[in-house]
């Protein structure tokens, strides 16, 4: 019996180590964040709370100077049309390929399941020359455009979650005389509210946290969104970790949120998405 | 180039086959499933295949990304990016990262195996240890720059512990690589813990109540029960393990931009290409990572056969 709780005993101990070693490095920055520049200079450790736990100057300092207002504009406006429009493109995709047969069926259903294989990472060289010769170089369409084009998984998860929706359903709505558009749109696309919920969970966390595609297409100042904006943090306020750290509360506390909020989705997201 | 791009895209799109039938609402018929594919297909095929094609051409050329002309050099950047050392030293630094995983598979094996069990406080772990994956990779990157830096939180951490401490911990190759490597485990951890749960959880219960009637203590239990039950999560996880060192990126660039030895694969193309113009070679370096991901995905497929690819 005494072996059994030294063993329970070590599981809480792995635990709570695992636990410090998750939060202190957050807690720490946000500690870093409410000190004023004085302090940060003066001989106080990483460690030491600050003198003024509602000393909230960092954050405006970040939100005005460091543009996060713009940023967080930005990624907004990408969020909902990339997001969007993987729904629509996701769920037109797999009632076509589900609901009809045509000629050429398989080989487009290969295509869709061939590009899940190809990272995005390896091709961003090519893609860029194309996203510039489309004119969406330095514009917010370069980034909807990508987000929207090359994401399988949620064709995927559509494709799924179509096939289990009866076909009498679409059969009894065309006797009704219903077209395939307005099958689509009153009868396919509500019934898959679950999978949206699930892409846009999934979806949206990516595109919140994405920096690559950003980076690569929109140089430009103005349209940083939330991840290049914090970036160029690293040049102006170089040494400035109490700024540093505030745009790193800013751009985390949404997240932390969002999670709280949303937990069960997000677990059975994730799983629905890398499982796919 | 562009142009046979466009034309390529557009064409099975603008070329739907010709119905046979003659009655109208037949025909309408053919057409209708193109016509919900005309959006997908045109969008799949401009940013997924078209990149690659142009991809695998640029890559046989020395062309710069901006100017009209491109002379064809056979195979030269492949011969370079094999010959030159200091190119190929990237996939040394995928090595840490590849180390890194197999680390992180196992911790996660093993907090899914206990949170799985009865255990006080279960949904506040399992929420902290996977939070991190679902953090802002430039925020993750600024948090453990003051986390690793001179004075910074692991070196009051150690001074508490009594431990002094004057190394810069991003200062040499080695030291840098393991740290950002650390910091990928961090991060990532969340995400092979949360499939393992999820896939032990889906055993049933009765097993384990079976074979504690049996006297299983808890490793045969999870030898014979855990361990078959999660295997296809287990090598899902093995392949984004390996696809994902070789295309590390933001923490290293945010952390130190591929200073002191940490340039990474995919930082270096990322040069090669926006930085140095050298499209041809970047591109090569690109098929490289390409077929390589694509073998790891093939000989994973043939090792552990996938029992759901139903999709055609």
């Amino acid at each position: 019996m005494t072996r059994r709780a030294v063993a329970r005993a070590l599981v809480y101990l792995s635990l709570i180590l695992a636990t410090l070693v998750v939060l202190l490095p957050l807690t720490v920055v946000f500690l870093t964040s409410l000190k004023t520049p004085g302090e940060m200079a003066g001989d106080s450790g990483a460690l030491t709370p600050p003198d003024d736990p509602l000393n909230f100057h960092n954050y405006v300092t970040a939100f005005q100077d460091g543009r996060m207002l713009p940023a967080f504009g930005n990624t907004a406006v990408i969020l909902v049309v990339a997001i969007g429009g993987t729904v629509l493109i996701g769920s037109m995709t797999a009632y076509a390929v589900d609901r009809f047969r045509f000629r050429f069926r398989k080989p487009v259903l290969a295509l869709f399941l061939v590009a899940a294989l190809v990272p995005g990472v390896t091709t961003q060289v090519a893609t860029f020359q194309i996203v510039n010769s489309l004119g969406m170089f330095d514009s917010l369409w370069a980034p909807i455009a990508l987000y929207m084009g090359t994401d399988i998984v949620s064709i995927y998860i559509f494709l799924q979650f179509v096939r289990s929706i009866p076909v009498s359903l679409d059969e009894s709505a065309r006797l009704d005389g219903a077209n395939a558009l307005t099958i689509y749109w009153k009868i396919i696309l509500p019934l898959l509210r679950p999978a949206i919920a699930t892409v846009v969970i999934v979806k949206g966390i990516n595109v919140y946290n994405d920096f690559y595609i950003p980076f690569l297409y929109m140089p430009s100042e103005d349209l940083g969104v939330i991840s290049t904006s914090l970036f160029r943090f690293k040049g102006p306020f170089g040494a400035h970790w109490e700024t540093i750290s505030a745009g790193a509360v800013l751009v985390i506390v949404p997240t932390l949120i969002v999670f709280l909020l949303l937990q069960r989705f997000i677990y059975n997201g994730f799983t629905e998405g890398a499982t796919k | 180039m562009t142009d046979t791009t466009e034309k390529t895209a557009r064409a099975p799109v603008s070329g739907p086959p010709a119905p046979a039938a003659p009655r109208p609402a037949r025909r309408w018929r053919g057409a209708t499933p193109w016509l919900f594919l005309l959006a997908p297909l045109t969008l799949l095929i401009v940013f997924t295949y078209a990149p690659i094609a142009n991809m695998v051409a640029y890559s046989f050329t020395d062309w710069d990304g901006v100017s009209p002309e491109l002379r064809y050099t056979g195979a030269g950047n492949y011969a370079e990016l094999f010959t030159r050392s200091d190119l190929f030293e990237v996939f040394w630094v995928s090595g840490y990262y590849l180390a890194a995983s197999v680390f992180q598979i196992a911790a996660a094996l093993y907090f899914a195996t206990i949170l799985s069990f009865n255990v006080r406080f279960r949904n506040f772990f399992k929420g902290v240890l996977f939070f991190p994956y679902l953090i802002n990779g430039v925020a993750i990157g600024f948090v453990f720059l003051y986390f690793f830096q001179d004075g910074g939180t692991l070196d009051s951490v150690l001074g508490l512990l009594g431990v002094e401490t004057d190394r810069a911990w991003l200062g040499t190759p080695v030291s840098a690589n393991t740290s950002l490597a650390a910091v990928s485990v961090w991060r990532y951890l969340g995400l092979n813990f949360v499939l393992f749960l999820g896939a032990i959880q889906a055993i049933p219960g009765e097993l384990y109540e079976a074979a504690e009637l049996d006297g299983a203590n808890r490793w045969q239990q999870f030898r014979h029960i855990i361990a078959p039950g999660i295997r296809p999560v287990l090598s899902l996880s093995v392949i984004l393990s390996v696809s994902g060192s070789l295309s590390v990126f933001e923490i290293p660039y945010v952390m130190t931009g591929g200073a002191t030895g940490t340039e990474t694969f995919v930082i270096q193309t990322v040069k090669l290409a926006f930085q140095f113009n050298k499209t041809g070679l970047a591109s090569a370096a690109a098929v490289v990572l390409l077929l390589i991901i694509l073998a790891v995905t093939w000989v994973q497929r043939r090792l552990v056969p996938d029992d759901k690819v139903d999709l055609v």
